[in-house]
């Protein structure tokens, strides 16, 4: 292979990396424009849609449809419990006690994860066989293409959810002021709920759609978790286009950055290049600077 | 005047039951132990300073106590240099790292504060693995040396424990002096308000780096005795699972409580060993701790516990008599 087919190589299993992360942005970005919280946990959800599909499929032997719809009700439940137990007695925190509860959820969950599961990796069958295509002399499985097209219909339903819909518009307004969004007579508690419940199915639908490929196990919520919010950051917090683009874009830099440079470092691209936007241009590439109340 | 002269009551009891707990341990495993609870109760106090204090959340102070230990570690086993020479270097090394990168992670905060510093330190998590040439890699470093003034060998348990709780009485009081001086005061303020802060003359961007430096520098020394008592360093010490643990110890303990550190460093340190049968469920319970103390209890046990027992006093009746 030559460098301009690695390179497209890279390019292409970058894209679809991304994908993933954008997935796991966007379900960042709900959260925090509906509540101003930075869920810790949210990677959690992502490894709990692989490990639980991992379980009804292989243990329970359910058809593999049954397992992953079974796998994304739980795991938008444990979000929901989540949010009822621990995020909505405390209105009154401090940022630092909201990072605190969700880091402790987080190792919660992933603790009862490796009790319950074991430490072991698993992975999940291909959802259309191991066949690789070839696309413009770089080689692509299946799984990339059924990730993007997920992703991509998942993006397409959030878009319609949140500017087509009523209860969609009214997470944006609660996103924009709670207060006046609570006085023209929308619940503002059941919108926390709702985002909470579709950022833990969000990410359980993109813990799904990659297992096959990265395979899953107890702990691959922390950096998954942590390169989502990479890319929720890079996109702005945005709950659309911003944060995909980030994704994507830190997809394809870490596969770049770990093809060309060096694979032993490729989980340190991605914070590096957190660093830097955090440090140069905290607010995101797609965004302006937002000015602080005192 | 009294309130100092108790402060310094306060401070001479503890240290002297520290001093003598040894007389009363016979088993050397649980001086192994109490070794380890001088480590953490550097480490937790260094990172109340900044928490507790400043109010800046650090989610990669692990990254600074394996700087220090893999510092001394190279420099005593690859160079051979004297120990306590390694310790200095190691210290100020990174101490100008953390002043460095404190000027720019500092401008952030809340979510974004914590999350940059747990990008570092992950990142310093990496290159402690892949850097095998240096620091051995996963598999670690040993051979380290132990520490000795003139023909005093720290090379047992005991004498490590004087050694280390030396170290952390030390640093106890100094934080206990920081606390309680105008350095002190104009943290707490930074904690509630920075732009008051500066309003009122302080220089809040220094003097956050400041303290993160001195946060660090203090971690790095805990790194270096942990290198040489334990002879032994991974990178498996040093990653985001430490850095929560001390997190946790000092959340626990209490925030803004130099005490309350020690008592969240000896819980958290203790409690693994009670525990032993249930070897896997720490972090759950880590979890747990995080999760009920910052609900139920956030200013820790130091304030949670003396407001339990003096809630369960009677009640005083009022009024004149009947």
């Amino acid at each position: 292979m030559n460098l301009s087919q690695q390179v497209i190589q890279y390019i292409l299993s970058g894209l679809s990396t991304g994908s993933i992360y954008s997935l796991i942005g966007l379900g960042f970005a709900i959260i925090f424009n509906s509540t101003g919280i930075i869920n810790f946990a949210q990677g959690e959800f992502v490894m709990l849609g692989g490990m639980l599909t991992f379980f009804f499929l292989s243990v329970v032997k359910l058809p593999i449809i049954a397992a992953m719809l079974l796998a994304i009700l739980i795991a938008t439940s444990v979000g929901v419990i989540f949010e009822r137990l621990a995020i909505r007695p405390l209105r009154k925190a401090t940022p630092l006690n909201l990072v605190i509860i969700t880091i402790g959820a987080s190792i919660l969950i992933r603790g009862l994860a490796m009790l319950i599961w074991g430490k072991d990796t698993h992975s999940l069958p291909m959802f259309s066989g191991n066949e690789p295509l070839f696309v413009g002399g770089a080689t692509i499985l299946p799984q990339h293409l059924w990730i993007f097209a997920i992703t991509l219909l998942i993006i397409i339903i959030n878009k319609f959810y949140f500017y087509y819909s009523i209860s969609g518009k009214a997470m944006r307004a609660c996103s924009y002021n709670r207060n006046a969004a609570s006085l023209v007579g929308i619940d503002v508690k059941r919108m926390v709920l709702f985002s909470f419940a579709i950022s833990s199915a969000m990410g359980s639908v993109a813990g799904i759609i990659a297992a096959p490929l990265t395979m899953t196990s107890y702990d691959v919520g922390v950096m998954l978790g942590l390169k989502g919010f990479c890319a929720a950051i890079i996109g702005g917090m945005s709950s659309g286009i911003g944060t995909v683009l980030g994704g994507l874009l830190l997809g394809v830099l870490e596969s770049l950055g770990a093809g060309l440079v060096s694979s032993g470092y490729k989980d340190a691209i991605a914070f590096i290049i957190l660093l830097l936007i955090l440090f140069i241009r905290p607010q995101g590439i797609f965004k302006k600077a937002e000015t602080e109340r005192v | 005047m009294f309130k100092v002269k108790s402060e310094t009551v306060k401070f001479l009891s503890f240290a002297v039951c520290i001093l003598l707990i040894p007389l009363l341990i016979s088993g050397g495993y649980m001086m192994n132990v109490l070794v380890f609870v001088g480590i953490n109760t550097i480490l937790a106090v260094a990172l109340n300073l900044l928490l507790g204090y400043a109010g800046q959340i650090s989610l990669g102070h692990a990254a600074f106590f394996g700087l220090g230990a893999y510092i001394s570690g190279v420099l005593t086993v690859t160079y051979s240099l004297n120990s306590w020479l390694a310790m200095v270097i190691a210290a100020l090394t990174t101490g100008l790292l953390a002043f460095m990168l404190g000027f720019p992670i500092l401008k952030l905060k809340g979510h974004y504060l914590a999350m940059a510093t747990l990008g570092f330190g992950i990142i310093l998590y990496i290159v402690f693995n892949e850097t095998v040439a240096i620091t051995g890699g996963p598999s670690g470093m040993s051979g380290i040396p132990n520490l000795g003034i003139a023909s005093l060998q720290f090379d047992n348990d005991t004498k490590n424990y004087y050694l280390i709780w030396v170290f952390a009485l030390v640093t106890i009081l100094l934080s206990l002096n920081l606390a309680n001086s105008r350095i002190g005061r104009a943290l707490r303020a930074i904690h509630d308000s920075e732009v008051a802060a500066r309003g009122m003359g302080v220089n809040v961007r220094f003097l956050k780096v400041q303290i993160f430096a001195l946060s660090a520098i203090l971690s790095a020394v805990a790194g270096s005795l942990y290198a040489h008592t334990m002879t032994f360093i991974s990178p498996a010490s040093f990653g985001f699972n430490f850095s929560v643990e001390l997190v946790t110890m000092v959340i626990i303990g209490g925030l803004g409580s130099i005490y309350g550190s020690f008592l969240g460093a000896a819980l958290l340190t203790l409690l693994p060993e009670l525990l032993r049968a249930f070897q896997d469920y720490d972090i759950i319970v880590y979890g747990l701790l995080l999760i009920l103390m910052t609900m139920f209890m956030p200013g820790g046990l130091v304030r949670g516990v003396p407001a339990i027992l003096y809630s369960l006093l009677p009640v005083k009746k009022q009024g004149s008599g009947n």
